[in-house]
């Protein structure tokens, strides 16, 4: 699992049936401090996060697994919305 | 397998119902000898770890369902599964 911000949503009308009813979402990767680090990338939302939330996601083969539908082709979802991210020492 | 540092755990209401009740910890990978390597994960703590520890990630479903014992939680990959007390190399 890795953690990443929500920036914004993908509409897509043409997309493969798989994927029909699910909600997209851009999400930049983030570090323990919320910095933002590489590029943002696209992955399914399973748990009604929106902009702005620090969410964690997973990617493969697992990320598909997390869908109603296990058989799509799907390679990234939300898996949860982080409330509350403690680091030792505070982080930054 | 990876060997990282845990540095802090996350709290989540919202999850998928594979997480639940599933203890997320915030781990650094670092080289064998400690140094910070590429940036945090977060991994579903099978093994009773706390921050400071040092400790073996593994990053494969079918891992991740033996360390939890949920052959049902199809969607965990990511899972502590040791706490390192030694790492030595050509010692």
């Amino acid at each position: 699992m890795k953690m990443g911000k929500v920036i914004g949503r993908v509409v897509c009308s043409e997309k493969l049936p798989y994927f029909d009813g699910l909600k997209l979402l851009m999400v930049q990767p983030v570090d323990e401090n919320r910095d933002e680090f590489g590029s943002p990338l696209v992955a399914f939302d399973t748990v009604r996060a929106g902009e702005g939330d620090i969410v964690m996601y997973e990617g493969g083969k697992e990320a598909a697994q997390t869908l109603p539908n296990w058989f799509n082709p799907g390679d990234a979802s939300i898996i949860g919305i982080i409330d509350n991210l403690n680091i030792q020492g505070g982080g930054k | 397998m990876i060997i990282g540092e845990v540095i802090g755990n996350v709290v989540c209401t919202m999850k998928n119902r594979h997480y639940e009740n599933e203890k997320i910890m915030v781990v650094q990978p670092v080289s064998p000898d400690g140094k910070k390597s590429g940036k945090t994960i977060l991994a579903v703590d099978g093994v009773q770890a706390g921050p400071g520890d040092r400790v073996i990630v593994f990053d494969e479903g079918g891992s991740a369902r033996i360390v939890t014992g949920n052959p049902e939680a199809v969607s965990i990959r990511t899972v502590i599964g040791a706490i390192i007390d030694k790492v030595s190399i050509g010692e």
